[in-house]
């Protein structure tokens, strides 16, 4: 069992966590992620680490369908059953001059410890942070404190530029030439889109990919992806990976093979 | 005596068990038992035993389940093997005790693995290996991974007085009992109740606990363990390599039993990991994997479910009662077929493309090697699952330096089964690649014996 030592709402749809492990805050580093389980008979369901303080670690989730909705019913004191990490590997953190993240929603959560790690090498960071409205933008305040520049993209325009992360980028890959890097962490498509301007324009791209997982440990096969044409397992070889040969498409496909059975779990859980 | 039949074992009808997940083997009553029994002719030399990779006391056993000693039976089973009830189910004894008995050559041998079973499961029910624990000698010792070379090990080393922790990656213990051997061939109470009679021993158990992430090798020396055992299993899954293996439909063995063992998703009964499965489903492989695929795959209720094998009958390296069974259950064996190719549309598995094979000479195995013919036929299926074999997990090679592997990741060792850490042993599938549940115990038990000798030499210097 594993004790919830604080709870944030972040807004409607987004909750930080802080989890009592020491096992997994012993050798966590940016990029790790974490296996929750929230009950006996639970679902296994991966979430990235956000931060830690001493033997706590930060989780922040979405609440998207059944499992993380159930995590999101537990409040500050209440116990987790099983909490199992750090799983894959850290985050590659490059000799880079300038790095612009890319976050899509809660992407912006694992996106955090990978900017700041390359703030702390001395890397000039500049920030996209994106979101379908205002309420879905989250840690601004957080990355305030080392990003060079924040641009806020919201779909709606109720913050920042109105449109997607896309339109923010061109202009500043365009226009300047010190940077060397992009790293993409939200949905999927954003990642694919991102990486594909990130190649026209000739720069260095990292994304973290999010297969379906259930041990996390490379014992399922359940997490591969393919990167040119090669099979990886998203749990021990990544979830971070360069971004220009991954096959998203296929990535999709694949987080999209349970939807229905995901669905009918999460009216049951509405009842 | 030598002629008389082997007593039949019940066992639930074809027709209902693949409508169900309960045990398909009823075992024997003690009336049964004893008949059985009454065969064996008490060799000897027994050759049986010989051929029992733990070296099972099997005619004492026999003797004194004939003598109504039946507490004495368990005893002698469990000084050479603590998992009876598990070994009497899965090891293939064919291969093993039941194909040295000397019986077998002019009848059928006796049911050495029905019997062992029996013993094992009045033991169980008796509490026999419910010894208490034995008193501490303060040293601390680790072991990785709750399968059954991690069990044998713990028990071992327990019972010689160290203080024992296993370590286990998953949410629950047993290894590929618990998420790989199905509930129809080995019920998990089973497999529930031996750790609880290890915890019983004294032996703590930490779960979610990855070592090489979660704690290093290093680090468990730095907690005051003073010898480890490495027993991490073969759990990473090897691929078919052919196109198409990452469409949607497509599954390793490993995520299908582990969906329906480990995290329970059954049909018809809501599921937080549930499983999907389709009317036509094609199990490639043949061995006990394949065949706990397949038959999986029956109970959910899939249609159609046909094995794809490149060799011939006699190359399927499953038990032989697996294979028996999953005939009567339905299961239709397409052999000399390999699988080359995989169709989808829309990402979504359609069809499989195989090529029919022939056999040739025997190739380093001692079978008969496939070769292609050129003709191929095509399969259409809704499933497709992967059961070719497994290899060390590479976790524990990545994060411990100086931890000597083979080229295809399995763990070296001395003859003392010494990894090239000092103080690390290993042992089970890590070290041998994929094999068995009676070897890997072996290998556990073995291993405690030579870091008991290890760490008295250590202690005394
Ligand atoms: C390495 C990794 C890191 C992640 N980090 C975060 C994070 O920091 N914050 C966050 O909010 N989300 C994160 N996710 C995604 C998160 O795991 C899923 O949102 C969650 O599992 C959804 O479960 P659910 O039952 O609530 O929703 P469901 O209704 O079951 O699923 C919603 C979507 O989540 C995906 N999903 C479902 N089950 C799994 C599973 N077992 N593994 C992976 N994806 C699944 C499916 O593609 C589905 O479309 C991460 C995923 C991975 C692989
Ligand atoms: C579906 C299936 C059917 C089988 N049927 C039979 C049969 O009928 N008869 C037979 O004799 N054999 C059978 N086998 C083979 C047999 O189960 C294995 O040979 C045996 O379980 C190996 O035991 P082990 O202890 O070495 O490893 P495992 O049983 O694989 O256990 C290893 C354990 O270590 C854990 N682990 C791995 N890495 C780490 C880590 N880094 N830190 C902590 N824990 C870790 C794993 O999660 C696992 O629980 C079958 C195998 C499968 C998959
Ligand atoms: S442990 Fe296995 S091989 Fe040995 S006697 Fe028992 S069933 Fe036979
Ligand atoms: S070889 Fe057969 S008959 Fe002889 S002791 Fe063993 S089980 Fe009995
Ligand atoms: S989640 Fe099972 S192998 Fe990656």
């Amino acid at each position: 069992m594993y004790k919830i030592t604080k709870k944030v709402v972040l807004n409607e749809a987004i909750d930080l966590m802080h989890i009592e492990a020491p096992l997994v805050a012993k050798n966590a580093k940016p990029g790790h992620f974490v296996i929750v389980r929230v009950d006996k008979d639970g679902e296994r369901i991966p979430l990235t680490i956000a931060g830690m303080n001493g033997n706590d670690v930060h989780i922040i989730y979405q609440k998207l369908g059944y499992s993380t909705q159930l995590l999101g019913e537990k409040a500050a004191g209440d116990t987790i059953e099983d909490f199992v990490g750090p799983l894959g590997k850290a985050a590659h953190i490059r000799d880079k001059k300038h790095v612009v993240g890319v976050a899509g929603g809660v992407g912006s959560a694992p996106l955090l410890p990978q900017l700041k790690a390359y703030y702390e090498q001395g890397t000039k960071v500049t920030l996209i942070l994106g979101a379908r409205n205002q309420d879905y933008i989250i840690l601004r305040d957080e990355y305030a404190k080392f990003c060079d520049q924040i641009i806020v993209t919201t779909d709606d325009g109720s913050l920042g530029q109105k449109g997607l992360v896309t339109d923010a980028l061109k202009p500043l890959l365009a226009s300047d030439k010190s940077i060397d890097h992009v790293i993409a962490i939200g949905p999927v498509i954003m990642m694919k889109y991102v990486t594909l301007m990130a190649k026209e324009y000739q720069k260095t791209i990292d994304v973290s990919l999010n297969p379906i997982m259930i041990d996390g440990t490379g014992m399922c096969g359940n997490c591969r992806v393919s990167i040119g044409g090669e099979t990886f397992f998203a749990c021990i070889d990544g979830p971070d990976f360069a971004g220009e040969d991954v096959d998203f498409d296929e990535l999709m496909a694949r987080q999209n093979y349970y939807k229905e059975e995901e669905h009918v779990c999460y009216m049951r859980l509405k009842k | 005596m030598i002629k008389t039949p082997r007593t039949k074992m019940q066992e639930q009808d074809a027709n209902i068990r693949i409508e169900n997940f309960l045990e398909v083997a009823l075992g024997y009553s003690l009336e049964e038992a004893r008949e059985e029994a009454r065969r064996c002719i008490d060799c000897k030399n027994p050759r049986c035993v010989v051929a029992c990779p733990v070296r099972v006391k099997i005619p004492e056993f026999i003797k004194l389940l004939l003598e109504d000693a039946l507490d004495e039976a368990f005893e002698t089973i469990y000084e050479d093997n603590i998992l009876p009830s598990i070994c009497g189910r899965v090891c293939p004894q064919e291969s093993q005790c039941e194909g040295a008995c000397i019986l077998g050559i002019k009848s059928q041998p006796v049911s050495i693995g029905a019997l062992e079973r029996f013993v094992g499961d009045y033991g169980m029910e008796k509490g026999l290996a419910n010894t208490g624990a034995p008193p501490s000698n303060g040293i601390k010792v680790a072991v990785v991974g709750s399968g059954p070379a991690g069990l044998a090990n713990a028990a071992s080393l327990r019972k010689k007085g160290y203080e024992v922790t296993i370590f286990e990656a998953l949410h629950d213990y047993g290894g590929v009992l618990k998420y790989g051997i199905p509930d129809f061939r080995l019920p998990k109470e089973i497999v529930t109740n031996e750790v609880q009679n290890l915890e019983n021993l004294g032996v703590k158990f930490v779960k979610n606990a990855v070592i090489g992430k979660s704690l290093t090798i290093d680090q468990l020396f730095e907690e005051g363990f003073e010898s480890i055992f490495i027993g991490s299993g073969a759990g990473l899954p090897s691929a078919l390599g052919v196109p198409g293996e990452n469409l949607n439909g497509v599954y390793y063995a490993n995520e299908f039993l582990t969906r329906v063992n480990l995290m329970k998703s059954r049909k018809g009964v809501f599921s937080k990991t549930p499983i999907k499965l389709g009317d036509n489903v094609a199990v490639v492989g043949g061995g006990n994997v394949a065949m706990d695929a397949a038959r999986t795959a029956k109970r959910l209720g899939a249609k159609n479910v046909f094995i794809l094998y490149r060799r011939g009958r006699e190359g399927l390296p499953a038990r032989l009662e697996e294979i028996h069974h999953a005939e009567e259950e339905g299961i239709v064996f397409n052999l000399l077929t390999n699988p080359v190719e995989i169709i989808g549309e829309d990402r979504l598995v359609k069809q499989v493309r195989c090529e029919h094979m022939k056999l040739g000479e025997p190739d380093t195995s001692g079978r008969r090697r496939p070769l292609p013919t050129g003709e191929f036929t095509t399969f259409d299926i809704d499933n497709i699952i992967i059961s070719i074999g497994q290899k060390p997990n590479p976790i524990l090679k990545d994060n411990t330096l100086g931890l000597d592997t083979q080229p295809w990741g399995g763990i070296i060792t001395d003859e003392f089964q010494m990894t090239s850490i000092p103080g690390v042993f290993a042992g089970g599938d890590v070290v041998t690649g994929a094999a068995t549940v009676i070897l890997a115990m072996g290998a556990g038990k073995d291993a405690a014996h030579h870091m008991h000798e290890y760490l008295q030499t250590k202690n005394k210097q």
